[in-house]
């Protein structure tokens, strides 16, 4: 760290400081800077309770990945155009790979982890296994977040709908048809 | 990415307080995010403003008021919105993907910067990153470029859907900072890019998009947004057009008309308006779609797409005539 970057986190630290207008540990704002320009955050991922402190520049993807160890959720193209890495925070489907995890203080978090019920795969997940859904794999943690979501917000009603609202997740192997499939499957 | 400092103030005040030169504001973090990876954009100080009490949609007697803070979704999906301004829902429900749409809010979304490869590009010169550094598109590969509103500067589209209806329908930005409040035509908030394409907007350093204000217009029920891309799905616009037309007794007696994906800025077209008014045909109108267009080597096919992408928004609007 350079004495440049320990002056700004100084000048921001007093600036947050004075933005609540009391004197106390910057732990009282959620998502304010410790003196190590750290910050700390709290949120529920599949239910679990986790707490971390991290570099305000890490993505929630790779505080998934690298932090806690939750590896379903993948990295594709790392900059909001693949939809690889969706997951859902307070049950929206959103893009973890453009997200920073300093943001997600008291956010709920379901990843691909999360959907099962022990042994018993969530309906989705059983839709792409009985349809063929994927060919390599990859982006199928994504797929299913999003198909998950899709079925959620109600707009199945048609293939046409369904391939719309699924737009947002690429397979570079081309299961489009049998992704289509599983979500009419898991519809029903 | 570079080091930054994060903060989530709670109240508009103190993050009007942590903002200035170097800061940059945080809400969906679909546009700042993505850059900030790139190196394109590296502010010092991050505020995140997702705490601050900007939500809320509403209409009332003077028109259509949504908090800078809603997701371009909820907007899309909201029933008032859908009923008195469909152009409005359209344009976002065919903007991005529905992740993004569920991240990025109507502030940032106007905010947003230009898809332009060499914008993005560090490794390449580009005047609206690095002043003064050259344009590479006006003889590089410049087929996504805009024809209206270029200059030798700079031709980089303006990327926003809904910024195009907004315009159209005469919106407002509501704009805050630490001198107080002031209220912005969205068509005079946008800059063209002239000698200076890094300067976009009348946005002053720590000012902050508070509310955009859609004044009421009964006949926008009766609008559209056509938007013509190289994919069905999930691609920014080659040309689109937001339509609103009044028609009553089998005639047109007024329309707003404004075009995306071909400008620098969202394009009002009044000349196509004033047409319209006068009861010329929507073939006639429309060809006045593209006036004053300056195409560059790859680009010229937008001229024609322009008026034709025109044309179909009004008669999906309003039938052939």
């Amino acid at each position: 760290m350079t004495s440049g970057d320990l002056s700004r986190r100084r000048f921001f630290a007093q600036a947050a400081v004075a933005s609540v207008g009391m004197t106390v540990p910057m732990s009282v704002e959620p998502g304010a800077p410790e003196a190590d320009g750290l910050v700390e955050v709290a949120f529920t991922v599949n239910g679990k309770g986790e707490r971390l402190r991290v570099d305000p520049r890490i993505t929630l993807l790779d505080a998934l990945r690298e932090r806690l160890e939750l590896t379903g959720t993948k990295k594709g193209c790392d900059r909001g155009q693949c939809g690889a890495c969706t997951v859902h925070v307070d049950g929206r489907r959103v893009l973890s790979c453009l997200t920073l995890v300093a943001t997600m203080d008291g956010k709920r978090l379901t990843t691909i982890e999360g959907l099962a019920k022990g042994d018993r795969l969530h309906p989705v997940q059983q839709a792409f296994i009985d349809c063929d859904g994927f060919q390599c794999g990859f982006c199928t943690p994504g797929q299913i977040m999003s198909a998950v979501a899709v079925l959620r917000e109600g707009h199945a009603k048609s293939d046409e709908e369904i391939r719309e609202a699924m737009s947002g997740n690429i397979c570079r192997c081309g299961a489009y048809p049998n992704i289509v499939e599983a979500v009419k499957q898991a519809r029903s | 990415m570079r080091a930054f400092d994060f903060a989530a103030p709670r109240g508009i005040a103190g993050a009007l307080r942590l903002a200035g030169d170097g800061s940059a504001f945080l809400a969906g973090g679909t546009t700042l995010v993505d850059l900030m990876k790139l190196n394109v954009l590296a502010p010092e100080h991050v505020i995140d403003i997702n705490r601050l009490p900007l939500r809320g949609i509403r209409l009332g007697p003077d028109g259509l008021h949504i908090g800078a803070l809603e997701r371009m979704d909820d907007i899309a999906r909201h029933g008032a919105v859908a009923a008195q301004y469909p152009l409005i829902s359209q344009a976002l429900l065919l903007s991005a993907s529905p992740q993004i749409r569920n991240m990025a809010s109507i502030g940032g979304n106007l905010m947003q910067r230009t898809r332009c490869g060499y914008f993005r590009d560090m490794a390449t010169s580009c005047n609206k990153r690095s002043p003064g550094s050259g344009c590479p598109a006006q003889t590089g590969d410049n087929r996504g470029h805009a024809v209206l509103g270029t200059s030798a500067s700079c031709a980089a589209t303006h990327a926003s859907d809904v910024a195009v209806a907004l315009v159209a329908l005469d919106a407002s930005v509501r704009l805050r900072g630490r001198d107080g409040e002031r209220s912005v035509r969205l068509a005079d908030f946008y800059l063209l890019p002239g000698d200076t394409p890094h300067v976009e907007n009348r946005l002053r350093p720590g000012e902050l998009i508070t509310e955009v204000i859609v004044p009421r217009l009964q006949w926008a029920r009766h609008s559209t947004y056509v938007k013509v891309r190289d994919r069905q799905s999930y691609e920014f616009a080659l040309a689109s057009a937001a339509v609103a037309v009044d028609l009553r007794g089998g005639k047109v007696r007024d329309a707003r008309v404004a075009v995306g994906g071909v400008g620098t800025v969202p394009w009002r077209l009044p000349a196509v308006e004033a047409a319209l008014r006068a009861g010329q045909s929507f073939e006639r109108a429309s060809a006045l779609a593209a006036e004053g267009a300056r195409p560059l080597a790859g680009n010229s096919f937008k001229v024609e797409l322009v008026q034709r992408t025109v044309l179909r928004a009004l008669m999906e609007v309003a039938g052939s005539r």
